[in-house]
């Protein structure tokens, strides 16, 4: 007889697991944290070689992304007296003043906007969709699905063209609606498919049981249905949520001024003498933050998401 | 508190004919199990009367009135599942409560923490009412979806199998539980079930359906002792009556293919030798296993006997049933 059962895994295996795991973190969280720390330096510090793990942190590049500025004489810098506030005295020592807002915080709304906003209509015709599909006797189902489906087999930028044509003669160039609705039928397959696989797994006897209780069909659905597939749901909106938030080939091409989104405008940061690499660091590092959060406090549904089908329940 | 008519249903699902022209009259304040092989037509019969499934032809009334146009939540009738049937994301107490807080109810909060007291008392599972839904044992589960069907005091329970995922234990009491409210409550039940003792205990009335009709209606007793085929006569009795060729006895009427034996039938002691091939103790009787020319008999004899296998035993026929050769009762 052995210490351990044959299905529990022994210290050596845990470990190995564990180093495997760890190792994998390191190599994905680098990247991250490069971003993170190159948001902190001075621009020297940031395309020195070799790079520099320590250094001086300096909020120069965020100042820099919220910001534009202007050179002045010393002598207009004279008059203007003592700086009162740390943003300018960072400013300052570049012989410049702040001019004004940059427009990054217009592009961060931007992609709050049309992210969101597809994401919410994703999920929300997804699930429709996905309700129809897997309760109705819809005429063609299969080849709606497939043909749903199909729309994916092709890397969407494929398409940019046309759409592009499309989008200027529709007027939909470079406006939230137009981005929106993009992201929104890029999204729609991912979304019903997925859904669907979730609400299939759903009985049929819930409903029932609710009509029979007393509710019309709509309220079974928003009563029974749409909090069971809440962890579909959950999932779904992440899945969409980071495409269309990371977004870009299209972003460039659509948009260029009011519905310009954070990930076209993030590399276009210029500073003194060239790119503005903490800047830019610095936004790509906001950028992070929404979707960071919006998994963190999905998570939950997103682990059992992933699994779904395996070990639902 | 309502009569259910069923008129010349028919239900077909794709090639596959459910229900073929059944008519039945559920009286007022009746229990009436039905009893079928699976694939008989059984729940489709209850979904039917439920407004889940609409017939192909025919007509269904309750209280006198046709409910074909009717929603499912119109017609006023609770139903138990098999299985499934708690809401998994609500509490117990929100389970309960869900009926009578439908759009057609519209139970004011105060009135429903009382019906739901009650109903949990009855049930015994008032020290469950917050717990999850799905925190709860099948026993637990099922009861509280009985109480579920309870709360709103219907016209009509639709009951499908709701006993067959619990234990002995559990199902005995839970039959004693349900006889007692349905005679509490008068209501008219219509249940769903495999199980003859079930069949047997609580039902008024008993339909038999067979490939999608109703073969046979009437008091369980009846049913048992009169069946009016071959099939039916399957339906009730442990152990099973036994189908023997007409001919292995004597006295057999004209036109007549098959006899049916059922335990009572076997007078043992007189008439042929028959070879024991089996004894089974199961407490408070005794089965005999037999073979005669070939051919195996089940029958009952003394808990206490003394017979062995490889022993033979003289048997014959007493007031026998016999069907002709389309299985049909002829005397």
């Amino acid at each position: 007889m052995s210490d351990y059962s044959i299905t529990a895994a022994s210290p050596a295996q845990k470990w190995l697991a564990g180093t495997l795991v760890v190792l994998y973190a390191v190599i994905t969280i680098m990247p991250l944290l490069w971003i993170i720390a190159t948001g902190f330096k001075t621009p020297a510090d940031a395309i020195s070689y070799p790079p520099k793990i320590v250094f001086d942190p300096t909020l120069e590049g965020y100042v820099n992304l919220f910001t534009t500025r202007t050179r002045v004489t010393p002598e207009t810098l004279e008059a203007l007296g003592e700086p009162t506030t740390w943003y300018d005295r960072i400013v300052r020592q570049y012989d410049m003043v702040i001019a004004g807002p940059s427009r990054f915080g217009e592009r961060f709304l931007n992609s709050v906007i049309i992210g969101f906003g597809s994401t919410f209509l994703s999920v929300f015709l997804g699930t429709l969709a996905a309700y129809a599909f897997s309760r109705f006797k819809v005429p063609l189902k299969d080849d709606l699905l497939f043909f749903i489906l199909s729309t994916r087999m092709m890397p969407p930028i494929a398409v940019a063209i046309p759409i592009f044509l499309m989008f200027r003669q529709l007027g939909l160039s470079d406006t939230h609606a137009g981005m929106i609705l993009l992201y929104t039928a890029v999204n729609l397959s991912l979304s019903v498919w997925l859904l669907k696989g979730f609400i299939d797994e759903i009985p049929r006897e819930y409903e029932e049981a609710a009509l029979i209780d007393g509710y019309t069909r709509f309220q079974a659905f928003t009563k029974v249905v749409l909090p069971q597939a809440a962890t579909g749901i959950a999932s779904t909106a992440i899945f969409c949520l980071i495409f269309a938030w990371n977004e870009y080939a299209f972003a460039v091409l659509l948009t260029s001024g009011t519905a310009q989104t954070a990930p076209p405008f993030i590399p276009t940061i210029i500073g003194v003498g060239g790119q503005d690499w903490p800047a830019v660091a610095a936004g790509a590092t906001i950028f992070l933050v929404p979707v960071m959060v919006f998994t963190i406090l999905l998570r939950k549904h997103l682990l059992r998401g992933i699994t779904f089908g395996a070990v639902r329940k | 508190m309502a009569e259910v008519v069923l008129t010349g249903i028919t239900k077909r699902f794709g090639r596959d004919t459910a229900l073929s022209d059944v008519s039945l009259t559920v009286p007022d304040g009746a229990f009436v199990v039905l009893l079928g092989p699976t694939g008989a037509g059984k729940t489709t019969t209850l979904r039917l009367i439920a407004g889940l499934e609409t017939p192909d032809a025919g007509d269904i009334t309750i209280g006198g009135e046709s409910v074909l146009g009717l929603t499912p939540a119109q017609r006023d009738v609770a139903m138990v599942f098999q299985q499934y049937s708690l809401y998994p994301h609500m509490t117990v107490r929100d389970n309960l409560a869900f009926p009578l807080r439908s759009p057609i109810l519209r139970t004011p909060e105060h009135e429903i923490t009382g019906k739901i007291n009650e109903v949990a008392e009855v049930l015994h599972i008032a020290h469950k009412l917050n717990n999850k839904a799905t925190a709860l044992s099948g026993g637990e589960m099922q009861r509280v979806s009985i109480g579920r069907a309870l709360v709103r005091a219907p016209q009509l329970f639709l009951m499908d199998e709701p006993l067959s995922s619990l234990d002995a234990k559990l199902r005995a009491d839970l039959r004693i539980e349900l006889k007692r409210i349905h005679s509490a409550l008068g209501a008219t039940l219509l249940y769903v079930t495999h199980d003859q003792i079930e069949a047997m205990t609580m039902a008024s009335h008993v339909g038999v359906l067979d490939h999608g009709r109703l073969a046979q209606f009437g008091p369980p007793r009846e049913i048992y002792e009169n069946p009016v085929s071959l099939t039916v006569a399957g339906r009730l009795g442990l152990p099973r009556i036994n189908a023997l060729p007409a001919d292995l006895f004597p006295g057999a009427p004209a036109g007549a293919a098959t006899i049916g034996l059922r335990p009572e039938h076997i007078a043992q002691g007189e008439g042929q030798t028959a070879q024991i091939t089996r004894v089974e103790h199961l407490g408070d009787q005794t089965r005999l296993h037999l073979s005669l020319h070939g051919h195996d008999i089940i029958t009952l004899t003394d808990p206490h006997t003394d017979l062995r296998g490889g022993q033979s035993i003289a048997i014959a026929p007493r007031k026998p049933l016999y069907f002709d050769a389309s299985g049909v009762r002829l005397a």
